[in-house]
């Protein structure tokens, strides 16, 4: 019986008046492999920036890897292991690719293990490598995508958080973005998943949220949600 | 021929202070889209500290060579400027770091009367002379020319190229200079990546401040005065190069200063010639603002601007 990693209970969150997050529990398991997944708007996108420290919850708490996050500085997650992968990317545009990987390491001090995982990344992503010196903001969306992860698995992540990976990208670039997923996931990484592709998403995971208006309604696992009627109506287009 | 060269000579070393400044306007300006309006202030605070703690050290250890006393100095000025750019995003500008841009901008407009003012008390009104530590600063001839040069002007010259240069070294290559980078494309991430933004941003100032310093003491030394009153116009000069550059763009920074220490110098120089002399060269300073005001209409994004636009 493997402890929770992550453990969130009754988390609130706002933006002025506007409340985004209304009180949702959460719990992810060493390695487990959880989806979200939502319509536009739920409030998967901040439940994910309030995980990784980039919004201060107004109520509830986080409890992570035995830590209680609520005290502790953004620029502290990274070292905790904890990493996002923002919507959008939200790569250094005018870095280059390299730089932008070495931006994952910025917290550790060992070069050599830095440079050993940017080479890690090349060779998983080998269009990344030749375009190393290339302004990151000259790719293309996909190419993107890969930064972005790759600069995450620099940082040696315990806990991803993964926020539509797959948002705006041609199908053959997604199933190669997923395969890495899966990779990076076989590996003992503990994921957090957000997706639009419903179906994808639970897939990958091992149990899933469902996310309406800033409530959990649906916590299952992938198979019975895959499964379930509602879901299957509103998320998986069946 | 020759007049025209010695007003290249001249406006090269205006823009080199002038690019020193701007430097500091724009490395704030790239990561907190706010132009400090102070930053002339705390140049002038520069110069006329600069100038306190000559006198100190000519009347603690009088006989030293010119040089040796200049930059013992400065480098007790440049900290000591550090710091003052370091409180003053501390106190005026963190508080207001989530206002409305119009909020952090009046600011600067309060925090350089006061420094203005605080200047004043310390130093009084009256100019105060730069102590004559160089001895006879006579003009070298150039080329053999008709064209003159001090050991201050080009002291001027190459400690502005050298700084320049180590500011752009760092910025390009290392850690720290990519971290300041990141943080200026988007802070948020760059938070995310570990990054303590206020850091970087106390860094910004205190960087910003110490090349505002040297600028300050070489423009009291190229003077051989300064007061409290020259902030203003010098800051607002060196804000018009950085608009020039490209504001947010360190090398803009750079190329507008030059350039426009280069045209307000050329133009001075035949502005009496070019209006029957209508207009003489203490006429110079409208050359900046008309760049500043070309530029604004014409290419608010300056020479080396960024596109205004990123892709998603
Ligand atoms: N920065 C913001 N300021 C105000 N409201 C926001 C902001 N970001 C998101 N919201 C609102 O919060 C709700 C949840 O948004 P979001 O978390 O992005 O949802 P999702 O990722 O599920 O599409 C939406 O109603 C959205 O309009
Ligand atoms: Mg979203």
């Amino acid at each position: 019986m493997s402890t929770n990693l992550l453990e969130v209970k009754q988390l609130k969150v706002a933006y002025g008046g506007i409340h985004a997050v209304k009180g949702i529990d959460m719990h992810i398991k060493q390695g487990e492999l959880v989806a979200l997944i939502g319509a536009n708007g739920a409030g998967k996108t901040t439940t994910l920036k309030t995980l990784a420290g980039m919004i201060k919850p107004t109520e509830g708490s986080i409890v992570y890897d035995g830590a209680n996050m609520a005290q502790i500085p953004v620029y502290n997650y990274v070292e905790r292991g904890l990493a996002l992968v923002p919507e959008g990317r939200g790569i250094f545009s005018r870095l280059t690719v390299e730089e932008n990987l070495l931006m994952g390491g910025y917290r550790s001090n060992d070069k050599v293990q830095i440079m050993a995982d940017i080479e890690r990344v090349y060779g998983l992503f080998p269009r990344l490598k030749e375009r190393h010196k290339q302004l990151a903001g000259t790719l293309s969306g996909g190419e993107q995508q890969m930064v972005a992860i790759g600069r995450a698995m620099v940082s040696r992540p315990k806990l991803l958080l993964l926020d539509e990976p797959s948002m705006g990208l041609a199908p053959i670039i997604v199933q190669k973005i997923f395969e890495i997923i899966r990779m990076i996931a076989s590996e003992g990484v503990t994921m957090l998943l957000v997706e639009q592709n419903a179906k994808l998403a639970l897939q990958t995971c091992q149990r899933g949220y469902v996310m309406e208006s800033g409530k959990i309604t649906v916590a299952d696992s992938a198979e019975a949600l895959l499964s379930n009627e509602r879901v299957q109506q509103a998320y998986l287009g069946e | 021929m020759e007049t025209f060269i010695q007003q290249i000579v001249n406006g090269l070393v205006m823009g080199s202070m002038y690019a020193l400044i701007a430097l500091g306007y724009t490395m704030v300006y790239g990561i907190l889209s706010l132009i400090n309006f102070a930053h002339g202030e705390v140049v002038m605070i520069g110069a006329m500290v600069t100038i306190t703690c000559i006198n100190l050290v000519s009347s603690i250890a009088p006989g030293l060579p010119g040089s040796l006393v200049f930059t013992a100095g400065l480098l007790m000025a440049i900290p000591i400027t550090m710091v003052l750019g370091f409180s003053i995003e501390r106190i005026a500008y963190r508080p207001l770091r989530k206002a409305p841009r119009l909020t952090p901008l009046i600011t600067a407009i309060g925090v350089s009367i006061t420094l203005q003012q605080v200047a004043m008390l310390i130093w009084g009104r009256s100019p105060r002379s730069f102590p004559a530590i160089f001895g006879e600063d006579a003009p070298h001839k150039l080329f053999n020319l008709d064209v003159s040069i001090t050991n201050i002007q080009i002291t001027i010259i190459v400690l502005a190229i050298l700084l320049m240069a180590g500011l752009l070294i760092m910025v390009e290559k290392t850690k720290l200079g990519r971290a300041m980078r990141a943080t200026s494309q988007n802070p948020e991430v760059a938070g995310l990546m570990g990054v303590n933004i206020n850091t970087i941003i106390s860094m910004t100032f205190v960087l910003g401040s110490a090349l505002g310093a040297v600028a300050g003491a070489l423009y009291a030394a190229n003077y051989s005065r300064a007061d409290a009153y020259i902030g203003f116009m010098i800051g607002l000069k060196a804000f018009t190069a950085a608009v020039l550059g490209g504001i947010g763009n360190l090398a803009g920074a750079v190329l507008g200063g030059i350039a426009l220490g280069l045209i307000e110098s050329v133009g001075a120089g035949y502005i009496g010639p070019l209006t029957n002399g209508f207009l003489g060269s203490h006429y110079q300073d409208i050359f900046a603002f008309a760049v500043l005001i070309l530029v604004l209409v014409f290419r608010p994004s300056g020479l080396l601007g960024e596109r205004v636009a990123e892709r998603a």
